[in-house]
């Protein structure tokens, strides 16, 4: 998506993801973990896990409580740096990055307890998602004519889509702090994707919800995932989701991968049964 | 005792309507300055949800600066420009050394930090260009020295000229800042930053560019100001004391808010001024110095978040 212009409208007709890269082919892996470790002091929150998540698909990742999920995340974004181990983007290798820098890339996230910008507006926290869209510098914004107003303009259209295809339009100028926790989910996933990704990771994007949250909530995913191509890595406990939504699914038990595959495969392991339910030892 | 609260000040205001004029004016130039200084702590505060302490000095270290390269033998306008240059450096200084290794800390532990760069810059400043007091380089940056006499009202009201252009930059100064807040993409991401440092990460805001530049503002800001309180009395160190008057100026018009400042700093100036003059001799005199703390503590009780403040949200 890097450096490529902002030109015509999509097949769904909307601005919103009418660029797409696709440098990286439906079904090849976009992103692999390989062989990463992370520490803490003494504390091994992840020991040696290597996975690939494929173009298009949905990717689980679950597992039992402190078993390093959100630690994989903050790693693939770039908020921890792993002391081991390598992670490839659309085949770039890197060792350390930045996460303004995986933003750039393409990876986009939301967080296990909501992160949205409380005092801003519905509009404002989508639109701040758009940030790196805006490429009119510090002088032309003090002007707030011309150019600079303009691309505010262009941009305000693919929020206000946004905004429409997850229907809040309710809350579209309320301050965000004050809506209930299930908007919150929804009004950040609209933040995550206004940066228009290619990989979106979501870290358990249904927590707290009751049902009928949930099922909104899961058939934007699936929307998101189909209509906007976008690859998708979500971390959730409700197993009935994750069996629903995903492709395939990898387990995490104390910073080690103990299974990976197709959501019945995962279901019938063995090691998979022991972690959830306990084994006597 | 009531009349002499109630009513006779006003009678006196209607008495000697140009004595009025002078008070409000003077009131209104201390305003103006109160502002300016309060808007270098909007700045941080808006980005980074931190107030710092080291304002104050940092009015004093910039004005220094500028006093001091011109003492020893810079040209004032080389001396303006790389006092600009030292305080991108400063910028760039305490977004590496402070701010980067705090990313995420609790607002308490940023606090604190400025504190600590308060007395380095004490102590730098001193080190470099000495404690003693100096004289501000008015007339070497062609900024005007002498009064203006209007008369008026049957009276005369004198004006400084240096009040005068102060007054002027400081508006200018305010203005291009207050539209640059509103809706620019900088602006937008400044007050993400200010929300939450890990969500303004996850959209791809840089945190140390954003640093940068707030800082060097606030910077910039300082030096404005301490050119001006400079030009008034002289450079020194107390002016620190001066500078903390902004918190009241703060806590009126909101910590958050650009034009909140402003007003802020206007309501403390001109009430700082007309209190003294008229109801000072009540009690003795000498109000001025914490009439400003007392507006701002009976505020604090009936709206917390100041005049122009962002509302605080809490859903329990």
């Amino acid at each position: 998506m890097n450096g490529q212009t902002m030109s015509g409208q999509g097949m769904n007709g909307l601005a919103l993801f009418s660029r797409r890269d696709d440098s990286v082919a439906k079904g090849e892996p976009l992103l692999t973990v390989e062989n990463v470790s992370l520490r803490f002091g003494g504390v091994k929150a992840i020991s040696d896990v290597s996975f690939d998540i494929r173009k298009g698909e949905v990717r689980a990742i679950i597992g039992p409580n402190g078993a390093g999920k959100t630690s994989m995340l903050n790693v693939i974004n770039g908020f921890y740096h792993p002391q081991e181990g390598r992670i490839s983007f659309r085949g770039q290798t890197r060792r350390r990055m930045r996460p303004s820098h995986a933003a750039a890339q393409g990876i986009s996230r939301t967080f296990q307890n909501v992160a949205l910008f409380k005092g801003m507006s519905t509009l404002d926290n989508i639109m701040a998602g758009r940030t790196l869209h805006m490429k009119r510098g510090f002088f032309w914004q003090l002007w707030r004519h011309g150019p600079a107003l303009d691309e505010e303009i262009r941009h305000r259209r693919v929020v206000e889509e946004i905004i429409d295809f997850l229907e809040i339009e309710a809350v579209r100028k309320t301050p965000v702090g004050k809506l209930p926790y299930g908007l919150q989910k929804r009004v950040e996933l609209g933040r995550a994707l206004a940066m228009e990704p290619d990989l979106l990771l979501l870290d358990e994007p249904m927590a707290g919800m009751n049902l009928e949250e949930k099922e909104d909530m899961c058939r934007f995913i699936l929307d998101v995932n189909n209509a906007f191509g976008v690859t998708i890595a979500l971390i959730e406990h409700d197993m009935g989701v994750v069996m629903d939504l995903s492709d395939r699914v990898v387990v995490l038990e104390y910073g080690r991968k103990i299974a990976d595959g197709a959501p019945d495969e995962v279901k019938a392991s063995q090691a998979v049964i022991d972690a959830y339910l306990g084994v006597a030892h | 005792m009531l009349y002499n609260i109630f009513i006779d000040p006003f009678v006196q205001m209607a008495g000697a309507p140009d004595l009025l004029v002078q008070a409000l004016w003077d009131g209104l130039v201390s305003g103006v300055l109160y502002a300016l200084i309060a808007l270098g702590f909007v700045l941080i505060f808006k980005a980074s949800g931190v107030f710092n302490f080291a304002q104050g000095i940092m009015v004093v270290f910039a004005a220094l600066t500028l006093v001091g390269l011109y003492e020893k033998g810079v040209p004032a306008w080389v001396a303006l420009a790389l006092t600009l240059v030292v305080m991108f450096l400063l910028a760039v200084a305490v977004e590496r050394v402070v701010l980067r290794p705090l990313v995420n800390q609790p607002d308490i532990i940023l606090f604190m930090a400025t504190f600590g760069l308060t007395y380095f810059l004490i102590g730098f400043g001193e080190l470099v260009f000495g404690g003693n007091p100096k004289a501000m380089i008015t007339e070497q940056l062609g900024l005007p020295r002498g009064v203006i006499d209007v008369e008026m009202l049957g009276g005369r009201v004198s004006l400084q000229k240096i009040d005068i252009a102060a007054a002027i930059i400081a508006s200018i100064m305010v203005a291009a800042l207050a539209v640059f807040f509103q809706k620019t993409r900088i602006g937008r991401a400044l007050r993400a930053v200010a929300d939450s440092h890990k969500a303004a990460l996850s959209v791809g805001i840089s945190l140390n560019q954003i640093w940068v530049i707030v800082w060097f503002t606030a910077g910039v800001v300082a030096l404005a100001a301490g050119i001006m309180w400079g030009a008034r009395s002289e450079v020194s160190f107390a002016l620190e004391i001066v500078a903390l008057k902004a918190l009241p100026v703060l806590v009126l018009g909101g910590f958050t808010s650009v034009p909140g400042a402003i007003v802020g700093g206007l309501i403390i100036g001109v009430g700082e001024k007309l209190g003294e003059f008229y109801w000072g001799p009540l009690v003795g005199g000498g109000i001025e110095t914490w009439l400003a703390y007392f507006i701002a503590l009976a505020f604090l009780l009936f709206r917390p978040q100041g005049l122009f403040g962002e509302k605080i949200i809490e859903r329990i």
